[in-house]
């Protein structure tokens, strides 16, 4: 299967904290180490990695939220190290996240509606009338009420709050979304919906879908290629059927093995 | 979070779910959501011991308003011959100071200068604090930093003593007292701004906002203030209660207003002289009544602080 | 419910008393663990696991919490009948416990030997050195890397794992017959839990240690329990061995539960399908969609 047309490309990317270790030396921490990979459009590319893998930090830098020590992102062909800040806030209308907890994703002084609507207000895209229209557009599709758009972040449950997160990162209509965990903090009957909903969103709005998560049968769900980070190092990468039943990696065989499936084999009980 | 927090966390997530018993009306139109002040007015009437405080600091603060309507002696003037008269003398409920003038007057009227002292300097630095701690604890700049430990400097000394030296530089009088206090707690008020602002700095909203590419002052003043100021108002007006202290004490040593003008403070420094004599009320009274107003304050700024956690507020 | 049973629950009932009224966070709850067993108790929040679990103990605190009925019978005795003092005798020596978060539920002020140390001579009133010794056992029962090295830390200088094995190396120092664990590893990564996971069915094996587990992963429950119990809201839906209910759950919401969590290995049917068409098996609890927006539209 060719893998020419891909929407992000991450290439070489590096990054490097100075930090101040126990003994007061400076030095560094490597939280990413020159990796790469594609990202097809339409897809969705799963960066695999436990606590400390570097995956957040590498999500972050594809949003532009952190800027790479080097190596590159490139959105649509166009490197986003080199974009003016003119075109640093358009990219931004075309990609966007959803935060593991949504929860904290809001400001809990401001209801969810306005900080809905102000990403359309932000980029001047639509008229306070016609973003608030959108937003309740949206707030339908991913399950909520009108009602809910003046009530605040706290009076809502996690799947709920979910939901809110993605109505918000998908009213600028993205072509990118990258979900960071975003599942975790959820129930497991809520999961299925969301999960339910995200499949759906992306088969309405053609959405290229970056998921950060450490749950490997998550990837297996959702994701067509995936790769997998240790100590901000991609150890491997390649299509998710070939990956996780046939890890070439040792650090990929281990994440497999602690998978805990709910069907007991023979051996087991 | 531990396991109890988690039992009774998951005990009101069961709550909110099952918000209406099971067989029970269905309405047929969501209820409009109340403003979160409201909500936060709703959650404040629940701590009995802040609504008290309330209501005793808004009956203070009317009686001196109103001084003139509650009484007909004149705070300054006294009749010498009356002096230290006791609680309950005919005519003078609290009695008499030692110049003959009547306590409850001076009370009231003392009153005004007491509050005007507590408070103005406390109003007025607010939005100065709240900008140097935004600004400072929000782009950790040099130039913030440097902001901070200058004001770090002023922290080194006490604030009573501070303010002491700048009365006694300014020299005495209601508007420089309030000058001083209001200098002196310029690093207080501007440090928890300042920590309150490090720390929303740091929370994935204010991380969402950038990732649709708010700008930093949009984030500052939209995203941070909010929360900022809610943490420094509740901060605010427990230091109300201290600079009641504080400010009587001043006038107690003699740098604060200058006598015949009544303040709380100076009638408890009046009352000091006669104390070994035997004679209580003239001290005590308004020492008593220092107290009150502080602790209204302290208890008025732990009812906003638990009224206005956004996750105690159910509508 | 036979009698030889580590700890049987009978009947229990929770309810919390909030600011918008009684939440009965647990009804009539049965459950049981079998002697030398390791019971499962699965449910998501709000299903009252680890009320049931915090009320064996009678560590609820009588503010909000209020046991309105049942029995706790644990080696032939009702614990609701006891005293705190006789409470605080059984906490340790006979029913240990580990929660969820390591890092909160040690001391950060103290290394973890002094910590170990403190809990073995409350209960044992043992001497400093002998105490020390036997906090090193303990330390080394749950394969602590350089555990002697390792008493002199502080907690903080641990990984989540490390912590959790000290946690449990306290819950276990005064060899309790029964041990709570209250989701032990939902904080840590998936390899670490797999390790602590397997140290807790070796402890199981060697020392036959009872073990309560609660949990909301049918995963962890195949990997490592006997038995199972499944909760919703506070009831108790089904019990039994593992292979009873997992294999052939009978309570719809059990087996909605299970269609709901996405696989690593996922099974024929679904695989013949392609991954974008590929839907999740989609449950509202045993409610229908409707019924589950109607509740939607009531949340405060």
């Amino acid at each position: 299967m060719s893998r020419s047309d891909p929407l992000i490309s991450v290439t070489d990317l590096r990054k490097v904290f100075a930090v101040r270790g126990e003994d007061r030396k400076r030095s560094e921490f490597v939280a990413v180490d020159t990796i790469s990979f594609d990202v097809e459009r339409g897809e969705t590319f799963g960066l695999i990695g436990e606590s400390g893998s570097g995956k957040t930090t590498t999500g972050r830098m594809v949003l532009g939220l952190e800027k790479p020590t080097s190596g590159s992102v490139t959105f649509d062909g166009n490197d986003l190290a080199g974009l003016s800040d003119l075109d640093m806030r358009r990219y931004r209308e075309h990609i966007q996240m959803v935060f593991q907890d949504s929860g904290s994703a809001f400001n809990p002084r401001r209801s969810v509606g306005s900080q809905i609507t102000y990403p359309l207000k932000l980029f001047r895209t639509a008229s306070p009338a016609e973003a608030r229209k959108k937003a309740l557009d949206l707030l339908d599709r991913v399950g909520m009420l009108p009602s809910h758009f003046d009530r605040y972040i706290h009076e809502f449950s996690g799947g709920q709050r979910q939901r809110l997160g993605i109505a918000r990162a998908l009213i600028t209509d993205p072509d990118f979304v990258v979900l960071d965990e975003p599942t975790a903090a959820l129930d497991v009957s809520v999961q299925a919906q969301i999960l339910n909903l995200l499949k759906d969103l992306q088969r309405e709005r053609k959405l290229t879908m970056l998921l950060i998560t450490h749950n490997l049968a998550l990837v297996e769900h959702m994701c067509e290629h995936a790769g997998v980070l240790d100590h901000g190092k991609l150890v491997e990468s390649g299509p998710v059927d070939q990956l996780l039943t046939n890890p070439a990696t040792a650090i990929t065989r281990k994440l497999v093995d602690a998978v805990l499936e709910p069907e007991l084999t023979a051996a087991a009980g | 979070m531990n396991a109890v927090t988690g039992a009774v966390g998951a005990g009101r997530s069961l709550f909110k779910v099952r918000r209406y018993p099971a067989g029970g009306p269905m309405p047929t139109e969501v209820a409009a959501p109340k403003p979160q002040w409201r909500l936060a007015a709703r959650a404040f009437g629940k701590d009995r011991m802040a609504v008290v405080s309330l209501v005793v600091l808004l009956l203070v603060a009317l009686a001196a308003i109103f001084a003139p309507l509650l009484t007909p002696y004149s705070p300054i003037a006294g009749d010498p011959v009356d002096r230290l008269a006791g609680v309950g003398t005919e005519g003078h409920l609290l009695g008499l100071d030692g110049q003959g003038r009547d306590i409850w007057t001076r009370l009231l009227y003392g009153g005004r200068n007491s509050l005007t002292v507590a408070v103005v300097p406390v109003l007025v630095v607010f939005p100065l604090a709240l900008m140097i701690g935004l600004f400072a604890g929000f782009k950790r700049s040099r130039a913030g930093e440097v902001l901070m430990r200058v004001l770090d400097v002023l922290f080194a000394f006490p604030l009573v003593l501070l303010a002491i030296a700048l009365s006694a530089v300014l020299g005495a009088g209601l508007g420089n007292v309030m000058l001083a206090i209001g200098i002196t707690l310029i690093p207080y008020m501007a440090r928890v701004a300042y920590t309150a602002t490090v720390q929303e700095s740091s929370k994935d909203y204010v991380e969402a906002a950038r990732a649709y590419g708010a700008n930093p002052l949009l984030l500052m003043f939209r995203e941070l203030m909010p929360n900022v100021v809610v943490q420094l108002l509740v901060y605010a007006t427990t230091l109300c209660g201290l600079m009641i202290v504080v400010a009587s004490g001043l006038s107690f040593l003699g740098v604060g207003v200058i006598p015949p003008t009544p303040d709380w403070g100076i009638m408890t420094a009046d009352g000091k002289n006669v104390l070994l004599e035997g004679i209580y009320h003239v001290a005590t009274i308004p020492g008593l009544l220092i107290l009150v107003v502080s602790l209204a304050f302290n208890l008025i700024g732990d009812g906003i602080r638990d009224a206005l956690d956004p996750r105690k507020q159910t509508s | 419910m036979s009698a030889d049973n580590a700890l049987d629950v009978k009947n229990l009932s929770v309810d919390f008393h909030t600011d918008g009224g009684v939440v009965h966070a647990v009804k009539n709850a049965n459950i049981s663990v079998a002697e030398g067993g390791i019971l499962g108790l699965v449910g998501e929040s709000g299903s009252g696991k680890s009320v049931t679990s915090l009320a064996v103990l009678r560590l609820l605190g009588s503010s909000r919490a209020r046991i309105t009925s049942g029995e706790i019978l644990f080696r032939g005795e009702n614990l609701l009948d006891k005293t705190d003092k006789e409470m605080r005798a059984i906490r340790g020596p006979h029913i240990g416990m580990v929660s969820q978060n390591a890092l909160s539920a040690l001391d950060p002020s103290f290394t973890i030997g002094a910590q170990l140390v403190e809990v073995i001579r409350l209960h044992q009133g043992v001497d400093k050195a002998t105490a020390r010794a036997k906090a090193l056992e303990a330390l080394e029962l749950v394969a602590l890397p350089e555990a002697k090295r390792r008493m002199g830390a502080y907690p903080h200088e641990l990984s989540g794992g490390q912590r959790q094995r000290v946690v449990i190396a306290i819950a276990l120092s005064c060899r309790p017959e029964l041990l709570l664990a209250d989701e032990p590893t939902t904080a840590l990564d998936a390899t670490v839990q797999k390790q602590i996971l397997d140290l807790l069915v070796d402890i199981n094996r060697e020392l036959g240690t009872s073990i309560l587990l609660v949990t909301h992963d049918f995963g962890v429950v195949a990997h490592v329990c006997t038995d199972v119990t499944v909760m919703r809201r506070g009831d108790v839906l089904e019990s039994g061995t593992v292979d009873q209910v997992l294999n052939h759950p009978k309570h719809p919401y059990t087996q909605g539960l299970m269609r709901s969590v996405p696989r690593l290995h996922p099974d024929d049917a679904s695989r013949s399908v392609a991954r974008a068409d590929r839907r999740l098996f989609e449950f509202h609890g045993d409610t229908t969609k409707e019924q589950a927006e109607k509740e939607n539209e009531y949340v405060a």
